[in-house]
């Protein structure tokens, strides 16, 4: 259906476009605002392929979630030091070689053709709620590594708790 | 809360992350500064370190002014200091000079100047309450209150045409008979008043974000309210018995019953506490007072010129905000040597860095409110 | 076709669409009509008058505002950051519209019916931060700034409490999706207020603080922040950020009506009366009823106006609510449209009342100091969130799997978080350990000593 792939491409372009922007972005507000953008895009994409809670859960935890606290932490420091400071300055060089290394694997899967990932198509017609599909895989599937994540969490965040607080 | 901008983002910042001393600077111009008082505080995180109040923004050399006048002349300018209780201000300064003169104004003019003064009194109590309580964010009371401030404006109105800068009283006495009516609509309100002050209590009083508030903000315990000179609400909510009204009655006053309502914490909430009692206490004395009026003159005899003998006097009255004394200095002219005015505002002011200490920044707007400031009189 | 895009395509979105523009023409106008009432309101609870000139007793008032807030110039300050500065009122508007796509105004009127319709609402709904926090960064001013910062925390701390109240709702309803949980509260045939009452109160209170609504308006409390992360903005840019606050608002209201007061149920929809062999029920009657008791009211106070003007504009409001009420009274005919309309109707009413609440609590309450929010946030709403969670839970296993009266269930489980709850302001009242600094560590400060 043409109008998918023009909201793919659109907001593929958005995501790619909003990363680039991201990373050349003197200002650390501009920056995170192009992450969000590249953030939601991504939503949008899952939205796209009818991963509708997954859209969701993206939204709320790294947009409205994650993200907040990151621009709550970028406003409070310092930025009128970090705007004039040069960013990355000696590390020009360790970023191209990357960049090259990420760039000739992308050639060698362009090359290699749509074999290199078995991947299954986005089906073509409305899938049920995925909502229910997500929480039974979550609780009777992945059960232990579900909880075990939550577990890994929690003592994260009671570590953070105690080394923020200097006395109790 | 924040007003200059030398101040650089960098300390701003310390201000959330509580890492560093500041200077926080809060007015002249500042929405809760009650006029144009400017308060530079020192925080450490988001408490009060220390604090000091700027004062002299709004100095008109009203002291300096009276050197200049004859002593009928400078009265309209005493109500220009307290300009929300101008009827106490005149009383103090008339009776100063009658102190001076040896003079004393007769039993109608008396009576007739504690009922007047009483009224200014609850009203003065009534602005102060809602403006401290639209500091604190409460809306409605603020209306309220100036519903029945309306009432007594008029009483003032039609008793001697102003409304605000009064100078209700003469220099022995009263200018005006009291006007046909005066006695029914004053006992109308003060009847109606009771009812009124039980609404804003149910605002108020018991209101648990009021309590919070307002206990345990910006106390100031007895023996430094004294030390400091305060007075008025302020000391008396220290848990300080003190009111001239009593200690040495004037005009009226040793003829009508009424309480000192005493506070125990000392803290805004007492403060509180305490100017709703005493406006019951107003009403209480005004509905005695209009009971009985003595009949006869309302002016002593004192002459048109006043020269009053060589001499100086002290007298003080219970203004609304606590103790207002005139210190009157004579050279046998007609116009004063020296007046130096004690005002309440001013010295209840210094008690201000000590409630402040310790306290949250959001406190301090509260704390500004609780002492009832009129930049008119602490200025001069 | 063009593209290769079918009719059949574009016919799926025409509805939607329709709704959608006309819930961006018409929420503008509504956000206005909440702003004159709120000053009614405000204005009779303080016993005054509130606006009375422009049209009969201020009827036009927000029309005159919005053309007054168009018309006046918009500053940028200098120093602030441009894109920013120009961005933020547009999330935050954009954000505050997006989601009313999942609203349903009604069985019929919802522009989309998303599976996920409730999260899909508290998504966006947690995006409109982002208009507040970078319109106060961008503003480069202190008071913008503490404003967003003080916003920022406040949603964050909040909306885990509302996500949780909301929670419990859902547990109820066992689904996601907004129409869903109205059927669901429609077949149980309960609001789930009732059976979830601590859900609804956490709600409220959490839904007054993320709107920064009085008492918890300290993001722009004017006696400390001026007007907290608006202080830079002026003309349409902050009029953007008053419809988005309007706007959000009527979210809130509308998230709590959907999940707790039965969304476009009518009061007591399973009492069935008919009087006087009418073929409609009784309270089918009264949306009409009440749109033409409002034209009745309204001609009393238009014949009382002395401008020819004013009297003019007051039967022009008359005669809105006589078609109102015909439009009412029509539908009952239909059986078909009589659902939507009238469901749309009891919607709205339900979402006044809600908003009602709102600036009583506006009007009545002081402010909270920002610690004591956070306070109450954190060390009452959330616990309490989360022992009334588990209680709904718990009464839900007994209901289901040991067969309880679910009425005996839920009244078990809410005594329960009843009694927490007691607990929990019983622990807040004890005074909280505040170290204040000793006497003689501070130092004196002087006439000028303070630098």
């Amino acid at each position: 259906m043409m109008l998918d792939s023009i909201l793919f491409y659109f907001f593929a372009a958005l995501a790619v476009g909003s990363a680039i922007l991201m990373v050349t972005r003197r200002n650390a507000v501009h920056s995170a605002v192009f992450l969000i953008s590249t953030l939601l895009a991504i939503a949008g994409i899952f939205l796209q392929l009818q991963a509708e809670f997954l859209f969701v859960v993206q939204i709320i935890l790294y947009v409205g979630g994650i993200m907040v606290l990151f621009v709550f932490v970028i406003m409070l420091v310092n930025l009128d030091v970090a705007v004039r400071q040069m960013k990355f300055n000696r590390q020009s060089w360790v970023a191209g070689l990357l960049a090259l290394v990420l760039g000739g694997l992308a050639v060698v899967v362009y090359r290699s053709g749509g074999g290199a990932f078995n991947l299954m198509g986005a089906p073509a017609t409305t899938m049920p709620p995925n909502a229910e599909q997500v929480g039974t895989v979550l609780f009777q599937k992945y059960f232990l590594p579900f909880e075990i994540a939550s577990i890994l969490l929690l003592v994260a965040m009671i570590g953070a708790v105690v080394m923020a607080k200097r006395k109790i | 809360m924040d007003q200059t901008r030398n101040n650089s983002t960098a300390e701003i910042e310390t201000t959330v992350l509580g890492a560093d001393e500041i200077i926080l600077n809060m007015g002249p111009q500042h929405p809760s500064t009650h006029g144009v008082l400017r308060v530079k505080l020192k925080l450490d995180g988001e408490r009060v370190a220390a604090s000091e109040c700027i004062i002299g923004y709004l100095h008109r050399g009203v002291e300096k002014i009276a050197e200049h006048r004859s002593y009928q002349q400078f009265a309209p300018y005493v109500d220009r200091m307290d300009y929300v209780a101008a009827v106490s201000n005149g009383l103090g300064y008339c009776e100063a000079v009658e102190k001076l003169l040896g003079a004393e104004a007769p039993p109608r003019a008396r009576v007739v100047r504690t009922i007047l003064t009483e009224l200014q009194r609850i009203a003065s109590h009534l602005v102060w309450l809602g403006t401290h309580a639209l500091d604190i964010g409460a809306l409605t009371p603020l209306f309220y209150c100036f519903r029945e401030r309306e009432e007594i404006l008029k009483i003032f109105e039609k008793y001697c045409g102003a409304r605000l800068t009064t100078h209700a009283f003469r220099i022995g006495g009263l200018q005006y008979e009291t006007y046909d009516g005066f006695e029914e609509e004053v006992k109308r309100f003060c009847e109606d008043f009771s009812k009124r002050i039980e609404e804003y209590e149910t605002l108020l009083t018991e209101n648990r974000i009021w309590l919070g508030r307002t206990k345990g903000v910006g106390i100031l315990n007895a023996a430094d309210a004294i030390a400091l000179g305060v007075s008025g609400p302020v000391l008396r909510a220290s848990g300080v018995k003190w009111d001239i009204r009593k200690a040495a009655p004037y005009a009226a006053y040793d003829q009508y019953k009424f309480e000192i309502p005493v506070g125990k914490n000392g803290d805004t909430y007492d403060r509180y506490i305490v100017r709703m009692e005493e406006m019951r206490q107003s009403r209480l004395i005004c509905l005695q007072a209009i009971e009985n009026i003595p009949t006869g003159a309302i002016m002593a005899r004192i002459g048109k010129v006043l020269k009053p003998p060589p001499g100086e006097v002290y007298h003080a009255i219970e203004a609304p905000k606590g103790e207002l004394g005139y210190y009157i200095v004579s050279d046998g002219t007609t116009q004063p040597y020296r007046v130096r005015v004690r005002p309440p505002s001013f010295i209840n002011l210094q008690a201000f860095d000590k409630m402040a200490r310790g306290s949250l920044v959001a406190d301090v707007v509260a704390i500004i409110g609780t002492i009832d400031i009129v930049l008119g009189e602490v200025d001069r | 076709m063009p593209f290769g895009i079918e009719f059949d395509d574009i016919r799926q979105y025409i509805a939607p669409v329709i709704y959608a523009l006309v819930i961006v023409a018409v929420l503008p106008l509504m956000a206005g009509y909440i702003v004159l009432l709120e000053r009614k309101v405000m204005a009779h609870m303080q016993a005054r008058m509130g606006p009375m000139r422009v049209g009969p007793h201020g009827l036009l008032q927000p029309i005159a505002d919005a053309v007054k807030l168009l018309l006046k110039e918009d500053i940028t300050p200098k120093n602030a950051d441009a894109l920013m500065f120009w961005l933020a009122p547009l999330l935050s508007v954009t954000m505050a519209l997006l989601a009313y796509a999942a609203l349903p105004f009604g069985p019929a009127f919802q522009i989309a019916d998303l599976d996920v319709g409730l999260l899909f609402i508290l998504a966006i709904s947690s995006l409109g931060i982002y208009g507040i926090v970078l319109g106060g960064w961008a503003s480069n001013s202190h008071y913008s700034l503490l404003g967003a910062l003080r916003s920022a925390a406040q949603l964050v701390s909040y909306e885990t409490a509302a996500g949780l109240a909301l929670v419990s709702g859902l547990l109820l309803g066992g689904t996601l999706s907004m129409k869903g949980l109205v059927e669901a509260q429609d077949s149980q045939g309960v609001w789930f207020i009732f059976v979830a009452p601590f859900s609804f109160f956490i709600y409220l209170i959490a839904s007054i603080a993320e709107t920064n609504r009085a008492p918890f308006d300290l993001p722009e409390a004017e006696s400390e922040l001026v007007a907290g992360y608006m202080t830079e903005y002026s003309g349409f840019r902050w009029s953007l950020y008053f419809l988005a606050e309007y706007a959000n608002m009527i979210v809130v209201s509308g998230i709590a009506v959907t999940l707790f007061l039965g969304g476009w149920m009518r009061p007591l929809s399973g009492v069935h009366a008919h009087i006087f062999g009418l073929p409609y029920e009784l309270l089918d009657l009264l949306p009409a009823l009440i749109f033409f008791g409002l034209a009745a009211w309204c001609t009393k106070l238009a014949l009382r106006q002395g401008e020819q003007i004013q009297k003019m504009v007051m039967f022009l409001f008359v005669g809105l609510f006589v078609v109102l009420g015909a439009a009412m009274a029509w539908s009952l005919t239909s059986t078909s449209l009589m659902p939507g309309i009238h469901g749309a109707f009891w919607f709205i009413v339900k979402v006044l009342v809600y908003l009602y609440g709102f600036l009583w609590f506006r009007f009545t309450f002081p402010r909270y100091r920002f610690d004591q929010l956070m306070k109450l946030g954190w060390q009452f709403l959330i616990p309490l969130a989360l022992v009334n969670l588990v209680m709904i839970g718990i009464g839900i296993v007994l209901a289901q799997q040991f067969l309880w009266p679910l009425s005996l269930a839920m009244i078990a489980a809410n005594v329960v978080t009843l009694i927490v709850a007691f607990w929990l302001v019983r622990q807040g009242d004890k005074p909280s350990i505040v170290v204040l600094p000793a006497e003689d560590e501070l130092p004196a400060a002087g006439p000028g000593e303070i630098r």
